[in-house]
């Protein structure tokens, strides 16, 4: 059943979907890119965000309010990464790995149960399916302040330390920077901003389940490397910080709208995160493979025969 | 004034790997001493530089920077009284930030860093004067990305950011070794001219006897862990480089084989 209205019609949620998404994007963007940290702590600090923002809100909390603690949620959660790895020497990806895997129960525990729904019947929440219009109006709105936040934040001299640090380690300390502490802040702030998606992406939807995470970050690398190929190709040279921003939202933007597309084709959903899956994997393929075919062995060995 | 007492490093130790890289070190420098360090390989050149800087923590011994006992300070707190150079030019700078955010960062070296913006407009202008003197056409490109520097290039902005807030001890670990023979008689005399013009304390490890003999007032030959020479004043001045070799024979007892001690004459 291709029928074409139907994809039009899937559009907007994807894209509302898209800018929600594009949140976490940025976060995955601040460790994965200028922290040169592969957190992994991603996956369950979403589902904290979206488990925190649903509880508080059936106790009577206001829904705004409630992503407030989705983000100090998410910053605790990347703060601890920040700890395992920093003060405790866990290597990058196994600290963010149990801080992912304490979550799964944490959540369990904020929650009571896997899941919880918060009807836009009776609350009135910040984003919502039902009201697509709306949603991509107030996630444009959070987008911006974020971009516009962290475009100044980087800028400042507190903000460059953190740069240095995720560029080169040696150089930041031999000039006064305390790299560990630059890291915990840098995986903080990158998880605040999980954790506030995830509040998001609770309300969008209705509910929170401890799955809710599950793949994020694969979802966050696609983005972020979508997002910088196409901010590359449209922009070249002129790409700033706040461009890379920008298009790692993007990114996930059209991701969700790669993802309406291929499930319009036919794609069954339980494929959807292998799909995914591959995407990245293609994605980060391709800059290494075309490295290799300019300077490869084989062409090498092609080469001086013939000569 | 730096006064180095007695210190001791061995690394991996209690393993089959355990190496003495220093042994009961002591060295005191006067304000505005430049001491150039020679030695073969792993005399522990590179280890003192490390040991003053704070990379790891010494075993035993102190370390004293004017009046100051930097012995229990880490590297990034103690990076405030240092300026350093290192061998390799990806070590010194952050590639993927601007000319003008490298330099900004090393003049805020022992500052708290506030929420201010990070490069303010008068810094540019005193770093578009501080490069135009170094005459490598950088003053330019201030907002160009360090990683597209050459290696000479890298290590010229390196040593402008070790300087331009004055140290009260300049560390130079080999840092013209992986630049061709022209780049690296540049960024040699940059860094002669700015100690000597900014009257700086300095320290430069290198594998070459002529720089060594032919920079500074002052120089020091280890072996295995300890100082086994040391050559100041009219001495330095006359000095060859055949001298240094009979002098290194008579103490350490054991032909200097260029070969062992990748010392290379010229």
């Amino acid at each position: 059943m291709l029928s074409f209205s139907s994809l039009l019609l899937a559009l907007p949620p994807s894209i509302a979907q898209g800018i929600i998404w594009g949140i976490m994007a940025i976060g995955v963007y601040i460790t994965f890119k200028i922290l040169d940290f592969a957190d992994l702590t991603v996956d369950g600090s979403l589902a904290l965000g979206g488990a925190v923002a649903v509880m508080l809100i059936l106790q009577g909390m206001s829904p705004a309010m409630a992503l407030v603690f989705s983000t100090i949620a998410g910053l605790a959660a990347g703060f601890m990464t920040g700890i395992l790895n920093t003060v405790l020497g866990i290597p990058d990806i196994l600290a963010g790995i149990l801080t992912q895997i304490s979550l799964y129960s944490i959540n369990m525990n904020v929650m009571g149960k896997s899941n919880a729904a918060v009807s836009i019947d009776n609350y009135n929440l910040v984003v919502s399916l039902r009201y697509i219009n709306k949603s991509i109006g107030v996630g444009l709105i959070f987008l911006a302040a974020i971009i516009v936040i962290l475009y100044w934040y980087f800028g400042t001299e507190h903000g460059m330390t953190i740069r240095a640090t995720g560029c080169n380690q040696a150089m930041a300390r031999a000039q006064g920077i305390n790299t560990g502490i630059a890291k915990v802040v840098g995986l903080s702030l990158s998880n605040a901003l999980v954790g506030l998606s995830g509040g998001l992406i609770a309300q969008y939807q209705g509910n929170a389940d401890v799955n809710m995470g599950r793949g994020a970050i694969v979802i966050g690398l696609a983005a972020v490397i979508i997002g910088d190929v196409i901010g590359e190709a449209v922009l070249g040279k002129h790409l700033n910080f706040a461009g890379r921003l920008i298009f790692a939202a993007v990114g996930a933007i059209i991701y969700y709208i790669v993802i309406t597309f291929v499930l319009w084709l036919g794609l069954p959903s339980q494929d959807m995160k292998l799909f995914s899956a591959i995407v990245v994997a293609i994605f980060l393929a391709v800059p290494y493979l075309r490295g290799k075919s300019i300077s490869s062995f084989r062409r090498a060995a092609k080469k001086g025969a013939q000569n | 004034m730096l006064e180095i007492k007695n210190i001791y490093k061995t690394f991996n130790k209690g393993t089959i790997n355990e190496k003495k890289a220093l042994n009961g070190i002591s060295l005191t420098l006067e304000d505005g001493d430049f001491c150039t360090v020679i030695g073969g390989n792993g005399a522990g050149k590179s280890t003192v530089l490390n040991a003053v800087a704070g990379v790891w923590p010494v075993d035993a011994g102190q370390i004293i920077l004017d009046d100051i006992d930097v012995t229990g300070i880490p590297e990034h707190k103690r990076a405030k009284y240092l300026g350093r150079v290192f061998q390799d030019p990806m070590t010194g700078t952050a590639a993927t930030m601007q000319i003008d955010e490298n330099l900004a960062l090393a003049m805020r070296r022992g500052q708290r860093r506030s929420f201010k913006w990070g490069v303010t407009k008068e810094e540019r202008e005193r770093y578009y004067e501080a490069l135009k003197e170094f005459d490598l056409g950088l003053e330019t490109r201030m907002s160009v990305k360090v990683g597209t520097l050459s290696g000479g290039q890298r290590q010229a902005l390196t040593l402008l950011m070790a300087t331009m807030k004055k140290p009260k001890l300049l560390l130079l670990d080999e840092h013209t070794a992986a630049l061709d023979p022209k780049t690296a008689k540049k960024v040699l005399d940059l860094s002669d001219k700015i100690i000597r013009e900014e009257h700086l304390t300095a320290m430069m490890v290198t594998h070459n006897m002529r720089d060594a003999i032919a920079h500074g007032n002052r120089l020091i030959m280890m072996n295995e862990g300890k100082i086994v020479l040391d050559i100041r004043g009219e001495e330095k001045k006359n000095l060859t480089v055949d001298d240094l070799l009979q002098k290194f024979e008579e103490i350490s007892g054991e032909e200097f084989s260029n070969d062992k001690a990748l010392l290379s004459r010229n």
